[in-house]
């Protein structure tokens, strides 16, 4: 697990071709690698955009409207989650709980969590990674 | 006049905007040639009043909150034109003394007794609030004296399934092993808790202390930190925390000179709610899928990569720290029935004031979401309150005067559980949220036992059939079947418990179901 989150963080990704190598590296098989990958949510095997912002869905959120904020991100940025925009800047994605329920709903945007999220809150949080000229605190390189 | 200002740099009050509440203060102080510092501390759990600014001004505390950027200028001025030696200051956001806020005040702090008061990294500060003194009693003590202390104390594992700390920490003391190992489970997965990650963020040396006392008493020398990573701040505070408490002889090689080493390393998760789970999370820490294991044999004789382990929750290794500080009475002394100390309950969701309320087992739910809680955020009334994360119960009104006690919830077929409360208004659709319960269970379910991998997935399609009223009567009855299956044919609670919240909400809130009169489930 601590390669893999090594080769996440390096490389943005887990790379199909990677599995081979740390395979041999663990003396494993392929399909043992693969099993791991694909178990948790955090390994994606195709790259993302520069910035991955997930939407809280748990209880807690759901309480405070996150259903709502989930429908509008979705709709204000033409894309479903596991899918990144046009412009290569944003990747959507669902999350279980950040850990922030007593000020939901919550979103985490790279390494930053926001709390108490509205429709528009989103929408210029949107705007700042979106726009050329900002470079976001917690974005990766 | 010179003043400390202390603002709050854990998750919640970060996400709140912290980070520049504190830059806007600094660079006030200096355009005022103002003598004072800052120190980011963690947060007091009071999350309603993040971010919460405190001055320590003639041995006061002071508290201003919630504040923003803008609000430096006036706060400021304010402490410029208060009287000298009254703790009154003339501010729309000043709240008087912090430990004397009610909702401070009223609970009894023993886990989270420090949380909030100073840099969680600073070791002196540690140490002057009664830090490392339980670790410096464990040492003079043998493995079985501690293992005692724990059994005497009655602490229960606080992760959720509530079992005796001590006869768990026993079954590895007893069990002959060259090595053992202790691991702290930090994947604080259920919606509406976030205690674990205040402790860590705000006090991450007393889970430290806990981990190493836990070491001493069944004489394991190495322990991991199972950490979400979904919790990135914590993260970056406990890496720190080990590393200055390895430099400062607290872990490593001979530690505080006793002759027995304690290394201690942090391992994140991958986004995995099953990973809560203690088998699964051992499977996870050897690399693997994270598969529930089945017991026997129990990981405190067969856990982490074979060898005997212990496998606890941040909260009770936290409180055994305090319990070796404070001797094991002290601890007991707190609590009703067979729950004896103190609950870190977790006020979250549609609520006023939402946070980190440490009490003594025995208050009333009402007590804390009426009493702390000053009802829900929205304003209107309260439909429904969730307890124990996803796979708790939805509990109608007539049920919130439980007191809050493991055997009294188990009685109503509910649970505490991590103490997580999610509080719903009366806008909520007990039918969504009963079907969110099996959706999330198809989501996260690792897949070993097929009730739950197939179960969450055809349960997700009954309840749809009954709201939209088709074949209504028999689809009822399929799905309490469905939960019977799925209760009684799974090996963990992922399965096994998925129904609790999808029953109750048949059957409080059978309205939102569609149809006309209520049924039983």
């Amino acid at each position: 697990m601590p390669l893999l989150h090594a080769v996440k963080h390096d490389v943005g990704y887990i790379p199909d071709d990677s599995v081979e190598q740390i395979a041999k590296g663990f003396n494993l098989s392929r399909a043992e690698v693969h099993g791991v990958i694909s178990f948790y949510h955090d390994f994606n095997t195709s790259p993302t955009g520069q910035h991955c912002v997930q939407i809280c869905r748990a209880e807690a959120c759901q309480s405070m409207g996150s259903r709502q904020i989930e429908a509008h991100a979705k709709k204000s940025l033409g894309i479903e989650y596991g899918e990144t925009t046009k412009d290569g800047k944003v990747t959507l994605q669902p999350v279980y709980c950040l850990g922030n329920c007593a000020c939901s709903p919550s979103i985490r945007i790279d390494d930053d969590i926001h709390a108490r999220v509205s429709a528009a809150s989103f929408d210029q949080l949107m705007a700042e990674l979106r726009s050329p000229a900002t470079t976001h605190a917690g974005g990766k390189k | 006049m010179s003043m400390t200002f202390f603002i709050p740099q854990d998750t919640t009050a970060l996400a709140l905007g912290s980070d520049s509440v504190a830059l806007t203060m600094a660079s006030e102080l200096k355009e005022r040639g103002v003598e004072g510092g800052i120190i980011r501390n963690g947060s007091r759990g009071m999350f309603w009043l993040e971010p919460l600014l405190e001055v320590e001004i003639d041995g006061s505390r002071l508290g201003f909150g919630p504040v923003k950027s803008s609000d430096m200028p006036s706060i400021l001025d304010s402490l410029n034109s208060r009287t000298k030696n009254t703790k009154s200051v003339n501010h729309p956001l000043f709240l008087g003394e912090v430990n004397e806020i009610d909702y401070l005040a009223r609970q009894q702090r023993l886990t989270f007794n420090r949380a909030g008061v100073g840099d969680p990294l600073c070791i002196e500060n540690y140490q002057r609030l009664s830090g490392f003194v339980g670790l410096t009693h464990a040492i003079k003590l043998k493995g079985q004296e501690i293992v005692d202390q724990i059994k005497d104390s009655g602490l229960r594992g606080r992760g959720g399934a509530a079992f005796p700390a001590g006869i768990k920490w026993q079954t590895v003391l007893d069990t002959v092993g060259e090595q053992k190992y202790i691991v702290c489970n930090a994947d604080e997965g259920d919606s509406g808790t976030f205690a674990d990650r205040l402790l860590m963020e705000a006090d991450p040396y007393q889970l430290i202390e806990g981990m190493a006392i836990a070491g001493l008493a069944v004489g394991a020398n190495q322990g991991y930190i199972y950490l979400r990573s979904e919790y990135p701040v914590a993260h970056k505070i406990l890496n720190q925390a080990i590393e200055r408490a390895t430099e400062a002889g607290f872990l490593g090689e001979n530690i505080c000179s006793s002759g027995s080493d304690f290394f201690l390393e942090v391992r994140l998760g991958a986004g995995a709610y099953i990973c809560g789970e203690e088998t699964s999370l051992l499977e996870s820490l050897e690399g693997k899928r994270g598969m529930v294991r089945a017991k026997p044999p129990l990981p405190a004789i067969e856990g982490l990569f074979g060898k005997p382990t212990v496998v606890n929750n941040v909260l009770t290794l936290g409180a055994v720290a305090s319990i070796l500080e404070q001797g094991s009475k002290t601890y007991k002394d707190f609590g009703m029935g067979r729950s004896r100390g103190t609950l870190a309950v977790q006020l979250a969701g549609n609520v006023k004031r939402g946070g980190v309320i440490e009490l003594a087992f025995g208050v009333t739910l009402r007590e804390v979401v009426e009493g702390f809680g000053c009802g829900t955020y929205s304003g209107r009334p309260i439909r429904a309150i969730q307890m124990g994360g996803p796979l708790g119960a939805f509990l109608p009104e007539s049920q919130w005067d439980t007191p809050l006690d493991y055997e009294s919830f188990a009685a109503i077929k509910a649970m505490i559980g991590h103490g997580g409360i999610v509080v719903f208004d009366d806008t909520v659709d007990m039918a969504a949220q009963a079907r969110f319960a099996m959706e999330f269970c198809a989501v996260e379910s690792c897949g070993k036992c097929t009730p739950c991998r197939i179960g969450a997935t055809r349960g997700v399609e009954v309840i749809d059939r009954i709201v939209q009223n088709e074949d209504r009567d028999n689809n009822l009855i399929l799905l309490t079947d469905l939960c019977d299956t799925m209760e009684f044919g799974s090996l963990c609670a992922m399965g096994g418990m998925t129904p609790f919240p999808v029953r109750s909400a048949l059957a409080y809130f059978a309205e939102d179901f569609g149809g006309e009169s209520p049924r039983e489930n």
